[in-house]
């Protein structure tokens, strides 16, 4: 027992080391378009692997990342862009004093884009974990909407519709993809402890979770709220990456997409997560000739908005949920192949 | 505000009421038989409004033939959904039934944008629908009137086979228990199938009459009315018909009133459903006529 | 007494499931709770548990109310349950279902375990061998690895009884604990019952319908008929109760 231990330390050691290196060779070597791609990678793994928390293990179906991510965006963003940048894009109105004021360095600004989303997240807790039923999913969709809602509607906070440009582009290889090496790590080790148990449980069979004195709200905050932060966090590295964004940056198609990556990787599987990501995001970028404005359906108006590629999505994802409801991973785990035992079917 | 301007505000906030109605009726139904949050079920409203656009702009038929068009089509296309999608996943873990429901949603909506566009399209108002009329100082148009007059007949009409056909007494007990149904001789597959051809079909009306007073149709409507007519269900109680009814009744009003006595907040409108929604789950999560299902499970 | 269930009345809707019953439990007591179906015993169930909440009544626990208590509020005071049907967590092992029961009993914190710091690694460590204990006196613990629906059905209730266990109760409830076992297994689980109120301090209240089984492990039941309380004494002398006959005759003409 204690040498099998030892040899999945090793082998985690040897991972993350690995990692750490490709992070370094990548940022140092690989071209820009590369490096684009992999910072986008890494975004999304932080976003996926948060996102598998509340829906694979927890087993709450969510629809909340497009939300948090725009909060953390616009936390990060406002945080980052000093008063005089402000005072100079704030067209609609003219920014309240306090908006002006607000200014940290970007480890800050993650951090604060992380525990706001978080604190969000705890209010939401209430009205939708205390009563049992699917809320959750409504309410966060809902939410999604209120965000580009206040966004729009508070241009001395958000500069409505314009969104904020100019943003210090803080974000690179070090950043996303050493983020999203500290989340997965923070995800694997909260799933492998007994808050992972219980949100195991929750999802297998609520009742019983409880029978076994599980606080289930709790629980199920718990998992929320981590979510949450992470997203984000997200956010606030997306704003430092793009450099500039607006309301309509974080639409429904972003939770969707995730939707998707965690759906194909395995509900609840956080190498699964990891795996989706990939795909979906190479996938995406080799699908993008289907959003060409190409006319073979012979009508005029598809322009140069993703269509086509959306329908796609759509079909893999219902198709997978018909056909093959376990995705890649299933609810394994890396460590889980290295094991000679039978998996979960 | 003067009395007219106010009873302006009640028609028009009876007509949206009414819109919202006939919309949540077949969430909470849906709700009922399967403990499904429908997300397709908005996208089948915009469906419907479509086909009554196609029904009068290509095909030229008369309003009510298009609107027959669309009531047919969209709880065709209700039943067609469960069939192919959700009825193969019954017995699979809920959480993958309510992403099927997200995927058809998406896939509705990204498949009109796709071959119909994303550019809003005018609806061929019928000018009789459009004919304005004064009554007293009171001015609506046809529609609006004929809009709340629809959905009341409609309502009865489903209280009445909920309460007084076989179908609806085994449409009722299937909330409640399977087992009951089963014990009934009737095949619950059935039964969640017209459930879906009802909701769908009333939700076709719901879409039309949509179409027929904002006069545009157009591919992602579905979704915040969606959004709305849920939060409706919810309001007054999920799984309850006549709570759906008053729950749309409750978020339509609001919507009108509080704009017509605070015009400030019209940049939120779109948001007060969602905070009756919040509201609701807080302090009444059983809505305002809901039976808690939740005690059913043991 | 260790339970006390006092003048507990429960309506759903119109329907009385269960009228003004009163019963008490004294510790180390193994008290079944016996009637036909549609009686009311699961609903006893629930209400001790706090699942429902009682119309009427109340019911103490170590002659503390439970009332206003959330259900795994009253798991930790020491109530543990199974239910009727098996519901073992599917995806997870044995060793986790167990370890489950643990969960309110492991002292480390969030940030700990996602830090990984010392105290996370201890009480996992102490957590782990107390499972391991549990199973390994159900004789199971050659199991803990496996999925734990991939059990024998028999197994699968031991794995049930063992997380019930693993929360420390005082009190264990169980639901039909024979139900679907043939009599070489309800021989087996009778002992397994009377031995583990000796080793583990336990009280037992059951709902069994195999009254050989009731007769063998019952110092007393209780027989409920449509929500009343007919009969409170010794399970030989409850078959003998002219009202428990008439009442289960009736259950077997209305089968």
């Amino acid at each position: 027992m204690g040498f099998i231990i030892k040899k999945d330390q090793w082998i985690n050691l040897a991972i993350v080391a690995a990692t750490l290196w490709f992070i370094w060779f990548a940022q140092t070597h690989l071209d820009e378009y590369t490096v684009r791609i992999l910072n986008n990678i890494a975004i999304f793994i932080i976003l996926a692997v948060s996102y598998n928390l509340i829906n694979g293990v927890t087993g709450q179906f969510s629809l909340e990342p497009n939300g948090f991510v725009a909060i953390g965006a616009y936390v990060a963003a406002l945080l980052l862009l000093d008063a005089d940048a402000k005072e100079y894009q704030y067209d609609i109105e003219s920014p309240y004093p306090w908006v002006l004021a607000l200014q940290a360095n970007f480890v800050w600004a993650l951090f604060f884009a992380g525990t706001f989303s978080a604190l969000l997240a705890l209010a939401l807790s209430f009205p939708v974990f205390r009563v049992r039923g699917d809320y959750l999913a409504i309410v966060t969709l809902g939410f999604g909407f209120i965000i580009r809602i206040l966004a729009i509607n508070n241009p001395e906070i958000t500069n409505g519709s314009l969104g904020l440009n100019d943003i210090p582009e803080f974000s690179n290889l070090y950043w996303t993809g050493g983020v999203a090496l500290l989340a997965v790590i923070a995800i694997l080790n909260i799933v492998d402890s007994k808050f992972g148990r219980a949100m195991k449980a929750i999802r297998d069979d609520e009742d019983a979770a409880i029978a076994m004195g599980v606080n289930t709200f709790k629980i199920k905050t718990m998992a929320f709220c981590t979510s949450a932060f992470l997203e984000g966090v997200g956010g606030g590295l997306l704003a430092a990456l793009l450099t500039s964004i607006s309301p309509d940056l974080f639409t429904f198609f972003l939770t969707f997409q995730l939707l998707i990556i965690i759906v194909l990787g395995g509900l609840g599987s956080t190498t699964g997560a990891i795996i989706g990501t990939v795909l979906v995001m190479g996938g995406s970028e080799w699908m993008r000739f289907l959003d060409e404005p190409m006319n073979i359906f012979g009508i005029v108006e598809t322009p140069a908005m993703p269509g086509m590629r959306m329908v796609v999505f759509s079909i893999i994802l219902i198709f997978v949920m018909l056909f093959a409801r376990e995705g890649i991973m299933g609810k394994r785990e890396l460590k889980d192949l290295f094991k000679k035992k039978r998996g979960e079917s | 505000m003067d009395f007219l301007t106010f009873m302006q505000q009640m028609v028009n906030g009876f007509s949206l009421g009414s819109m919202y109605a006939l919309i949540a009726i077949g969430y909470t139904m849906v709700y009922g038989v399967l403990r499904l949050i429908n997300f397709a079920h908005g996208d089948i409203m915009m469906v419907g409004a479509f086909l009554g656009y196609f029904g009068i702009a290509v095909l030229d038929l008369p309003f009510a033939a298009a609107a027959l068009l669309a009531v047919v089509g969209s709880a065709t296309l209700g039943m067609l959904t469960d069939k192919i999608a959700y009825k193969p996943l019954r017995n699979a873990p809920k959480i993958s039934l309510l992403i099927t429901a997200i995927g058809i949603s998406f896939f509705l909506e990204n498949a009109f944008n796709v071959f119909f566009g994303g550019v809003p399209r005018a609806f061929p108002v019928p000018d009789y629908m459009s004919h304005i009329l004064n009554l007293g100082g009171l001015v609506f148009s046809v529609s609006s009137l004929l809009v709340p007059i629809v959905t009341l007949i409609l309502l009865g009409g489903i209280l009445w086979v909920l309460f007084k056909t076989k179908y609806g007494m085994a449409i009722r007990a299937l909330a409640f228990d399977v087992n009951t149904v089963n014990l009934m001789g009737i095949d619950a597959n059935r039964i969640i199938m017209i459930v879906f051809g009802m909701g769908s079909a009333l939700a076709a009306v719901g879409g039309v009459f949509w179409a027929l007073n904002y006069p545009t149709v157009e591919p992602m409507m579905g979704v915040l009315i969606g959004l709305k007519a849920f939060a409706a269900a919810v309001v007054g109680g999920i799984g309850s018909v006549t709570g759906a009814v008053l729950g749309g009744f409750i978020i339509g009003f609001t919507e009108v009133v509080v704009i017509a006595f605070m015009p400030e907040l019209g940049g939120y409108k779109d948001a007060f459903a969602f905070v009756f929604l919040i509201l609701v789950l807080l302090f009444k999560p059983t809505g305002i006529l809901g039976y808690d299902f939740e005690k059913s499970r043991f | 007494m260790i339970l006390k269930v006092d003048k507990v009345t429960k309506n759903f809707g119109g329907v009385t499931a269960i009228k003004e019953t009163s019963f008490s439990v004294a510790p180390k007591e193994i008290y079944g709770l016996i009637g036909p179906n549609g009686a009311g015993k699961t609903t006893m169930f629930n209400i001790i548990t706090g699942n429902y909440e009682a119309s009427e009544g109340e019911v103490f626990f170590r002659n503390e109310t439970l009332h206003g208590l959330k259900p795994h509020q009253i798991v930790r005071r020491g109530v543990a349950r199974t239910f009727q049907n098996i519901r073992l967590f599917k995806s997870m092992s044995v060793l986790d279902n167990v370890l489950i029961g643990f969960d309110f009993q492991a002292r480390y914190s969030f940030a700990e375990s996602i830090l990984r710091l010392p105290r996370f690694f201890g009480e996992e460590k102490r957590i782990r061998a107390k499972a391991m204990e549990i199973l390994k006196y159900l004789g199971i613990e050659k199991f803990a690895e496996h999925k734990a629906t991939d059990l024998s059905y028999g197994q699968q209730r031991k794995v049930e009884i063992a997380r019930a266990l693993a929360t420390n109760p005082e009190l264990l409830l169980l639901d039909e604990p024979a139900a679907g076992m043939n009599p070489a297994e309800t021989k087996e689980l009778a002992d397994l019952i009377y031995k583990a109120r000796e080793d583990f301090d336990l009280t037992v209240l059951l709902i069994e319908h195999d009254m050989k089984f009731v007769n063998q492990l019952c110092d007393r039941v209780l027989v409920l008929d449509y929500g009343k309380s007919i009969f409170e004494g010794k399970p030989s002398d409850a078959i003998k109760d002219p009202e428990v006959v008439a009442a289960y005759l009736g259950d077997f003409i209305h089968d």
